[in-house]
């Protein structure tokens, strides 16, 4: 099985922990992973403000950098979504097609493809998990909340086989954070108070960590909890999936 | 003329036909052989209404009695009910002249128990305003006139003839004020449902 | 009344923020909604069939809409109800001015319809001298705020109820300081039910209007619609052209969804049944275009007009909850109207396309499954291709895509500075960044993903 490491252009510049995270886990669980170097972005910023116009260059330089593997794999459920629904390509069209049916975001991949029912993993904390939307309502690696159908979670079944760790429930489980891509600046108004709203839900049930398959989200949740000193932190769900210690 | 206008336009820009969907499967899994009054009575309480289940008119009687003192203004659209106003002999007066209607009574042949609602149409009402502007409203029906869904009550209702019908399926209210609930917002404030059993 | 600033939404949102308590208040309202919504959808294990049903009845509805509007004016005639066409807002208030004129009428009681609003009836009616009323209890509040509604079901839902008691004390003449929502809708009560008993007039809405009888359904919780209607000489009832429904059972799907996703309760007090006039009376259908065939014509976008005007969206859109109706400034708020107002005013609508995270809530309490979200994001790319988004914008958008496309161009960046970020909103750390508002930039790390893989590569580490 080959393996295209696809790290979104915002988590290799600002997060690449999870993204070495990711890559390291993969690696644990025995895939043959690659890391295509000439990787960039996945078109989104432009083409959620209207300017899907725009993204052909990132769609072409996508389609050159992961075309040929069995599956791509991406620690993001907002990117992934974008290239399951917007990657064409006027030239090369059938290998768009083929990509968008290999590219999967990191929970669904180790659930869906890789099946795995046990992880050598520790993370003795109180953890929120926050269901990006992108991943809940596009990718639906989780059941949402609005729909009359049988409850699921990907990320959180694979939290659950991780020693110590303790989810705490929500009381809103997939109200949106707020970030939604230029909409944070543009409507920073709304998108902060959704934001601050989203985090006071996580701390007002006892969260350490809060975690998510998504790390816009957490980028945005991240920016209000150091505005506001506080003590809980942010991180991306292959981080946990992939911490284990021995004390 | 705007009416071509209009229809022409909606020819050019409609899409293709797409077919009508069977109703069949969803109607089948909401059909019901099981005694539906405890739901009925669950579900209207819950939405305001008063239930009772009665054995005949006497006891539906000794119910009003109790809840409404004589010398007020109480019209009966049923002719058992016959100590009152008969609907049926005041059809030439005004509706306005009902505005001070204390209690109108009526009957329905349809209820439906997912929703509490009771089918009454115009010739039940006598009046069209009659369950609405009077103060308060009771309605007769039988146990054996409950149906699950609403889409039962349209497989009975068919291509029945009407003037006008409605679903009645509580007392006037509101929640336009910070979404408290209140009863009695322009009709009835309270509706009674007798359930003859 | 609506969009009297010429603010953009991001503009009002940010007004109506000031005042946080009041957002958490109004944000809570709403959410409570939405859960009764949900607890209501979960009582039925068929809901999400339901919903398909719905969805095609619907999608029937639109692909035949011609042929069911040309049979639903024949059963109405056939049924004693006098028939008019509208094309758009202006013709609309003129057919129900000239039939007011004609009985020499000048005050009507008019209970909800979202239509009226959107063509501006009661300015318009005032204008030639004739007098209003709205009688659903929201709707009259802000009427006498002098306010559009809010929202489409719940048109005060922005008021609290001491603002309302001032209202009242103003203009119904209730006691000052009375806040009481009981004693405050008695008080409604007393005074529209002089208003019913003294208007010859009633306009109502319409829910839905059945092709195969010609007889038109109107749901009230009030029970307003019908006070006003029998009470009247004349009813007349306004609806878009995309109220049809193909035939009476279809009734059992779309009343089942109606009130379940509106407001969480298993159906409205009253769904009233208008096939014939009440002897003596009249009613009139103005069946109004306004735009609706455009929208029609919209590949992407004419499932629009399958909304049946519930307001799940609005309830369960976190935007709508914590930015207030008036931030939509046009007559329906919300996702939905976020989608169906571009269609009217591509200009004075372009910014609610962008008054949304795309998060996706909307279409999935969609009762009739529009793709609300989706269709946001195709607003989008129309508006940026007809011309209407900033100059600024396009331009960064541009050096944005330019630099994303080239490998070499995007790792120049480095750790220092980051440059391939000077266009992304989180990277600039100023005052002038609305990012830095009210949060803080991510941390610049030592050294990208790619950096490190590789020297990882390289053996380094």
């Amino acid at each position: 099985m080959k393996v295209a490491l696809f790290v979104p252009c915002y988590v290799d510049q600002f997060y690449p922990k999870a993204a070495i995270a990711t890559l390291e886990l993969l690696e644990k669980l025995g895939v043959d992973v690659h890391y295509p170097k000439n990787q960039t972005c996945c078109g989104q910023p432009m083409a959620n403000s209207g300017y899907e116009h725009l993204t052909t260059g990132c769609n072409n330089l996508f389609i050159d950098n992961f075309s040929g593997y069995d599956y791509i794999v991406c620690p993001s459920g907002s990117c992934t979504l974008h290239i399951k629904e917007h990657l064409h390509s006027p030239e090369k069209e059938e290998q768009a097609v083929d990509i968008r049916k290999r590219v999967y975001e990191l929970t669904e991949f180790l659930v869906d493809v890789l099946k795995v029912t046990q992880l050598k993993a520790n993370f003795p904390y109180k953890v929120g998990l926050h269901q990006s939307c992108h991943g809940l309502r596009g990718l639906r690696i989780s059941q949402m909340s609005e729909l009359v159908a049988p409850a699921f979670s990907k990320p959180a079944q694979l939290l659950d086989m991780v020693q110590g760790l303790e989810l705490v429930p929500l009381t809103r489980q997939d109200d949106c954070c707020g970030f939604g891509g230029t909409f944070c600046v543009a409507e920073e108004a709304v998108s902060s108070k959704m934001g601050k709203d989203r985090v006071d839900d996580h701390i007002e049930h006892g969260a350490q960590y809060i975690t998510s398959a998504d790390l816009s989200c957490l980028m945005h949740m991240e920016g209000i909890l150091r505005r506001q000193k506080s003590d809980v932190k942010v991180i991306h769900v292959a981080e946990i999936l992939n911490h284990y210690s021995h004390e | 003329m705007s009416r071509e206008k209009i229809l022409t336009a909606v020819k050019k820009n409609q899409f293709t036909h797409a077919p009508l969907p069977d109703l069949e499967i969803l109607n089948s899994l909401t059909a019901t052989g099981d005694d539906l009054t405890p739901q009925y009575t669950s579900v209207a309480s819950a939405g305001g209404s008063f239930v009772y289940e009665v054995k005949d008119w006497e006891a539906i009687k000794t119910i009003l009695h109790k809840e409404f003192k004589p010398g007020v203004k109480i019209i009966s659209g049923i002719p058992e009910l016959d100590e009152y106003t008969y609907a049926g002999n005041v059809l030439q007066e005004s509706s306005h002249s009902f505005a001070d209607a204390e209690l109108t009574i009526l009957s329905s042949n349809l209820g439906v128990a997912e929703n509490g609602a009771l089918w009454l149409t115009e010739s039940q009402m006598n009046i069209r305003v009659l369950p609405f502007i009077s103060q308060h409203l009771a309605v007769v029906i039988s146990k054996d006139a409950l149906v699950p869904t609403m889409a039962q009550a349209y497989d009975q209702i068919g291509n029945a003839d009407y003037g006008y019908g409605a679903f009645i399926s509580g007392p006037s209210k509101t929640a336009d004020i910070e979404q408290s609930l209140v009863i009695g917002a322009h009709g009835p404030r309270s509706l009674s449902v007798f359930i003859l059993i | 009344m609506s969009n009297v600033t010429g603010k953009s939404h991001a503009e009002l949102a940010s007004i109506f923020n000031q005042d946080e308590p009041r957002v958490d208040w109004h944000d809570e309202t709403l959410w409570w909604i939405r859960q009764k919504r949900d607890v209501q959808a979960h009582k039925l294990p068929e809901w999400e069939l339901l919903r398909e049903t719905a969805s095609q009845i619907k999608n029937n509805v639109l692909s035949n809409l011609s042929t069911y509007l040309e049979q639903f004016e024949a059963n109405a005639i056939n049924n004693g109800i006098i028939v008019h066409w509208a094309t758009d807002a202006e013709e609309h208030n003129q057919i129900i001015h000239r039939l007011l004129q004609e009985r020499g009428i000048n005050r009507m009681v008019k209970s909800k319809s979202m239509l009226t609003e959107e063509c501006h009836l009661n300015e318009y009616l005032k204008e030639q001298g004739i007098d209003v009323i709205d009688s659903d209890l929201g709707e009259r509040i802000v009427q006498l705020a002098n306010e559009p509604p809010s929202h489409i079901v719940l048109p005060c839902i922005h008021k609290k109820k001491e603002e309302i008691g001032d209202i009242f004390h103003e203009h119904l003449g209730s006691a000052k300081g009375e806040s009481d929502p009981k004693i405050l809708t008695e008080t409604a009560r007393q005074h529209l039910r002089e208003v019913f008993l003294t208007r010859r007039a009633a306009l109502t809405g319409v829910n839905f209007a059945i092709a195969e009888t010609g007889e038109f359904v109107i749901c009230t919780n009030e029970g307003n619609a019908d006070m006003g209607a029998h009470l009247a000489e004349i009813h007349i009832a306004s609806m878009g052209i995309e109220k049809i429904i193909p035939e009476r059972k279809h009734l059992g799907v779309f009343l089942r969804l109606l009130t379940r996703s509106a407001t969480g309760q298993p159906i409205t007090t009253y769904s009233s049944h208008f096939k014939r006039p009440q002897q003596g009376t009249d009613i009139h259908i103005v069946i109004v275009d306004n735009g609706r065939s455009i929208q029609l014509g919209r590949e992407d976008f004419r499932n629009s007009l399958k909304c049946i005007r519930c307001g799940a969206c609005m309830n369960t859109c976190p935007v709508y909850r914590k930015s207030g109706g008036h931030s939509y400034h046009t007559a329906v708020a919300g996702p939905i109207g976020s989608i169906l107002a571009p269609n009217l005013d591509m200009k004075k609508y372009a910014d609610l396309p962008f008054a949304s995270t795309l998060c996706g809530s909307c279409s999935n309490v969609c009762p009739v499954k529009i793709d609300i979200h989706d269709q946001l994001y195709k607003w989008r790319q129309v508006i940026v291709k007809e011309g209407y988004s900033p100059t600024a914008k396009t331009m960064a958008m541009k050096a944005m895509a330019f630099t994303l496309s080239s490998p070499t161009l995007y790792r120049s960046g480095g750790k220092v500075g980051r440059l391939v970020f000077k266009y992304a909103p989180f990277a600039v750390n100023n005052s002038l960044n609305p990012w830095y508002k009210h949060r803080e930039m991510p941390k610049a790390p030592e050294q990208s993903f790619g950096e490190w893989y590789n020297k990882r590569k390289e053996g380094k580490q």
